[in-house]
């Protein structure tokens, strides 16, 4: 048996780094470490996996699938390429360079999740921090729509909740924990305050919010439920912080105002620091989708919503963003990596996508992929092979290879480059 | 790879003290060669044209965490200058924020072959060299950041100077990195708490030491163990009126100092523009200039450069979180912290800087006084510290103001009045020559940064040359415009002896290399113990996980040292 130790769980944004996978004749056989969701990912990562690919749903040789892949991207007029949150950063900027070449858009599950908060940080920007500074110094944290314990299991653990630190010698005794949230999830039981708001009252309660930290006046005894008091007694309780931390999740950026939320909440936090050292960080979702963020950053200029249909790199979130392009029957053919949008996207964009052609790298059969014209299987990334991959506070980690891919199964870097050579060649002389 | 010949140009070479010898220049194998074997050289005509080496920026925000979330905070930024895909070429965006493949475009447009990223926070060290490795057409190398290390800060402390030694060179190897790059030191520490420093001798927070001890410490550290460049040095209390002492100060700090063997220098401070301001507070602030440039000119083991001010809009970067935040609260643009784990951190805000403005034009003037004023142009750079002052892209309207005291005028009549009352810029009458420019924009930065194949155009020396379609015989300083757009698209760029830019017009795409610090003190088992036992209790990452791989480098380049400890 083969123990490899200090492995990346390639699951959620927390990117835990200590996992411990026990191999034996290439399959695992035991984690150490891991949460539930993770144990669940390495030990289940081989079952009912696709093991060939198709087109039209008959299996066919790995080099047919490419040549149908990239001929179906070639002639497209409007493709778009999704996903790219769920696989390593070679394999990300080798999507991006197929758009550019296909002259499509890229988008990744950013615009169906914290697309929000990055028009939030474009309008007003954003103090933030690595989670290490939280771990070492933040005595008051707050999360806000953001339920740790069922979707980051190990984040209150390692690094926001009960770790020593240099100023936190004692962990969870010395931070005060207030979550804030429409329902007393199983987080908020294990805070110090939970604070329950209406549902949808987010931007009120963070105006408010607001203005009890400037000490300006507010009109009302009670905003979203809560009681002006307990507005007044968190400013305060976050003026006397010598350092605190917001976290939040998708509660607060897909509920009503959106972007406007995590505006509010950006400037509170911003504002707070005027009076004591304070950040907000996004509780990311797909353990790479930082990555996609950043590799389309680099390459194109903007984190999501690309369009390279004019040759150069265009940005309008609602319009290049993949469920508007689809919802609105625009785009022709599709290359979906690293997501699952046939059962996470609104029914009209489903319906388009199921219209056209599909080209689908995956590991399982999804809902996706049973709409795919195409399948391609792929490696999974950060078990059966390597690449970085970036932490929801933009750290880099090194992903590992633990055990090798089923026979003619690739990685998704090496399928993207063998489409791109032949789309080349099919697009050479046409421009 | 065939042969080239750069044929019949004025030849700028300072390193050999070729000052515009009508020359040719053979390339060999990637090397400049004394003669050619076979046959069959391509000629590049350099006829009645400028040729220099290759272009050497030793300070240009270009890669990593800071640039990137710089990049996705400012799409309004990107729509103004958008790069179409070319037949070999990436699009991207360019300004201030470029993406990265324009980044080696455009240097390499302007003649650049060599570009280092001057402020990588060690625990995002592969975000950099993952960038570096999309950033094609340029040598490079990065510089971690030392100045507010949790362990830089216990050794200091501790006065372990054995162990500081060993931490310098295990980060280096552990970050790829190349030289000791500090930023404000003691600052950003106390930024962790919402505080900063006020001066050298102010208290770092818990670790009861100075940036005084933290600077001289560093700079003893890196003399002794023969790193090839010095300290480089972003000073306390940028961007504060009357900061021009602070920074006499620190400089005065490493005088007693003796540097590595064959050189004379221990300190690089960086973008002094923003160090030399003389005055009480904004409202009166006034160059300071003159007083730096005189310590300058009368101390040897000072090198600087200029942080030059462009007219424009512009995206301020730094690792300076507290100043950043200084500068959110005077600009009210859009504003993000990011700091990074007991050893870093960074700022960014948009800003323009504006002709009207008196501040901004006694900025200006700063930079070009600090150009003109040190005599010695071995010892001070051409840099924009791009993008804080300025994007890279206008480095050759610095090279006309430089070279042309008219061209300098012109901008300065229509600027604020201030300019000339509060900076002593209209006394200047010092204009550059062509071989001083070859100077402060290569020859002198790779002597600083220690690379001695670069900055030159002797036997051996790197295949990287630029040519200027303008004639230095005919240059008069009237002619600024046309000298402005000779160095904005060079006639032709040669890198690493392959012809990559001919009319400013890419011709290839080469990958260049990254220059890292290979090298171990003999207590590196000891140093390593005491960090795996820090690193489980203040680091979130496991230490295993923390040093970037080889792969991450497929063209790194390892500079040996030959450490004693």
């Amino acid at each position: 048996m083969v123990i490899h130790t200090d492995v990346i769980c390639p699951f959620c944004g927390s990117l835990c780094d200590d996992i411990e996978v026990n191999v034996e004749s290439n399959k695992i056989v035991g984690i150490k470490n891991g949460c539930v969701i993770s144990r669940s990912k390495f030990m289940n990562y081989d079952v009912e996996r696709i093991t060939y690919p198709t087109v039209d749903g008959k299996r066919v040789r790995y080099g047919e699938a490419v040549d149908a892949a990239a001929k179906t991207l070639a002639e497209a007029k409007r493709p778009i390429i999704y996903g790219l949150s769920k696989t390593e950063n070679d394999a990300i900027r080798k999507a991006v360079y197929l758009t550019e070449l296909i002259g499509g858009a890229v988008d990744n599950t950013t615009s169906v999740c914290h697309g929000s908060s990055i028009l939030a940080m474009q309008h007003v920007g954003s103090a933030t921090t690595t989670l290490g500074e939280v771990k070492n110094r933040a005595d008051v944290i707050i999360f806000w729509g953001a339920n740790p314990i069922e979707a980051h299991p190990r984040h209150l653990i390692r690094y926001s909740g009960m770790p020593k630190g240099m100023y936190n010698p004692n962990g969870r005794k010395d931070r005060y924990i207030v979550v804030v949230d429409v329902r007393e999830t199983k987080s908020a039981k294990i805070a110090d305050q939970f604070i329950r708001i209406q549902p949808n009252t987010d931007f009120e309660v963070l105006q408010a919010l607001r203005a009890a930290v400037r000490g300006e006046a507010i009109q009302g005894d009670v905003i979203g439920g809560v009681s002006v008091s307990v507005i007044r007694a968190l400013a305060e309780k976050m003026k006397g912080a010598r350092v605190g931390c917001l976290f939040y999740g998708l509660g607060l950026n897909q509920s009503e105002g959106k972007h406007m939320n995590i505006d509010a909440m950006y400037s509170l936090v911003s504002e707070m620091n005027l009076h004591t050292k304070f950040a907000v960080n996004p509780m990311r979702g797909c353990y790479n989708v930082t990555g996609a963020n950043m590799v389309t950053a680099w390459q194109t200029g903007y984190p999501f919503a690309v369009d390279m249909s004019r040759g150069y790199p265009r940005y309008n979130p609602g319009e290049y963003t993949a469920v508007d392009m689809l919802a609105r029957k625009e785009a022709d053919a599709a290359l979906v990596m690293g997501s699952d949008p046939a059962a996470t996207f609104p029914i009209d964009a489903v319906r388009h996508l199921a219209k056209i052609p599909v080209i689908t790298l995956e590991r399982k059969m999804t809902p996706t992929a049973m709409l795919s014209k195409i399948v391609i299987p792929v490696a999974t990334s950060g078990i059966e092979c390597d690449g970085t991959a970036y932490r929801m506070d933009v750290v880099p980690l090194k992903l590992r290879k633990v055990v090798d891919p089923p026979e003619g199964v690739y990685p998704d870097a090496r399928v993207l480059e063998d489409i791109i050579e032949r789309v080349k060649v099919l697009k050479e002389g046409s421009e | 790879m065939n042969d080239i010949i750069v044929k019949g140009g004025y030849v700028y070479d300072p390193s050999n003290g070729i000052d515009g010898e009508k020359k040719d220049i053979l390339i060999s194998g990637g090397k400049v060669v004394e003669r050619l074997k076979g046959r069959g050289a391509k000629i590049v005509d350099a006829s009645g044209m400028v040729v220099m080496p290759g272009g050497v920026d030793l300070h240009s925000h270009i890669a990593g965490s800071k640039v990137n979330t710089g990049r996705m905070l400012r799409p309004e930024d990107h729509r103004k200058d958008v790069v179409p895909r070319g037949r070999i070429t990436r699009s991207g965006v360019g300004y201030s924020c470029p993406s990265t493949f324009v980044t080696g475009y455009r240097y390499a447009q302007m003649g650049y072959t060599s570009v280092i990223e001057p402020a990588m926070p060690p625990l995002g060290a592969k975000h950099v060299h993952e960038e570096l490795n999309d950033t094609p057409m340029l040598d490079t190398a990065a510089f971690p950041l030392y100045g507010n290390n949790l362990f830089t800060l216990k050794y200091v402390k501790q006065g372990d100077m054995k162990m500081l030694k060993a931490f310098v060179l295990w980060l280096m190897r552990a970050t790829k990195g190349y030289a000791i790059k500090i930023v404000n030191p003691g600052g950003v520490e106390n930024w962790k708490w919402g505080r900063n420093v006020g001066g050298l001798d102010d208290i770092v927070e818990n670790y009861e030491v100075t940036p005084r001890q933290i600077i001289t410490s560093l700079a003893k550290v890196n003399e002794e163990l023969g790193l090839p460049h010095t300290i480089h040095l972003h000073c306390n209390n940028l961007g504060v009126p009357g900061n021009y002492k602070t920074t006499i100060e620190t400089m005065d700090a490493v005088k007693d100092i003796k540097p590595k063997k064959g050189r004379k220098t221990t300190i690089h401070v960086v973008h002094v523009q923003f160090n030399a301001l003389d005055g009480d507070n904004w409202g009166n602030v006034r160059s300071g200039a003159l007083q730096i440039a005189k310590y300058v000119n009368a101390h040897d083991h000072v090198t600087i450069d200029l942080g030059q001010v462009i007219f424009t809009d512009t995206t301020t970067m730094t690792g300076d979180g507290p100043w950043q935040f200084r500068l959110w609260n005077l600009s009210g643009n859009k504003w993000v912290n990011k700091d990074v784990e007991m050893e870093a951190g960074a700022g960014i805000v948009p800003y323009t800087f504006r002709k009207e403005n008196p501040a901004n034009s006694i900025q200006w003037a700063i930079g070009l006084e600090l150009a003109l004023e040190v005599y010695d142009p071995w010892r001070v750079y051409l840099t924009t510290d791009h993008p804080n002052g300025g994007p890279f892209i206008f480095y050759p309207k610095v090279i006309a103001w430089l070279m042309s005291r008219k061209a300098r005028n012109e901008t300065m009549l229509e600027v604020n009045k201030a300019c000339m009352k509060r900076s002593t810029l209209i006394d200047c009458y010092r204009e550059y020559t062509f071989n001083e420019i070859a100077t402060v924009t290569r020859a002198a930065t790779a002597k600083a940064l220690g690379m001695p194949h670069k900055g030159h155009l002797g036997v051996g020396a790197d295949g990287d040359v630029s040519v200027y379609d303008i004639n230095p015989r005919l240059w008069r300083p009237s002619m600024h415009r046309e000298l402005e757009k000779a160095f904005t698209l060079a006639k032709y760029t040669i890198k690493g002896g392959e012809l990559v830019v001919r009319d400013g017009e890419i011709l290839s795409t080469p990958q260049g290399s990254t220059y890292w610090v290979d090298a171990k003190a003999p207590n590196d088992d000891e140093l390593v113990k005491d960090l795996e036992a820090d690193f489980q209790k203040y680091i979130t990452i496991n230490f295993r996980n923390y040093p970037v791989e080889d792969a991450y480098l497929p063209h790194g380049i390892p500079v040996k040292l030959g450490v004693k400890n």
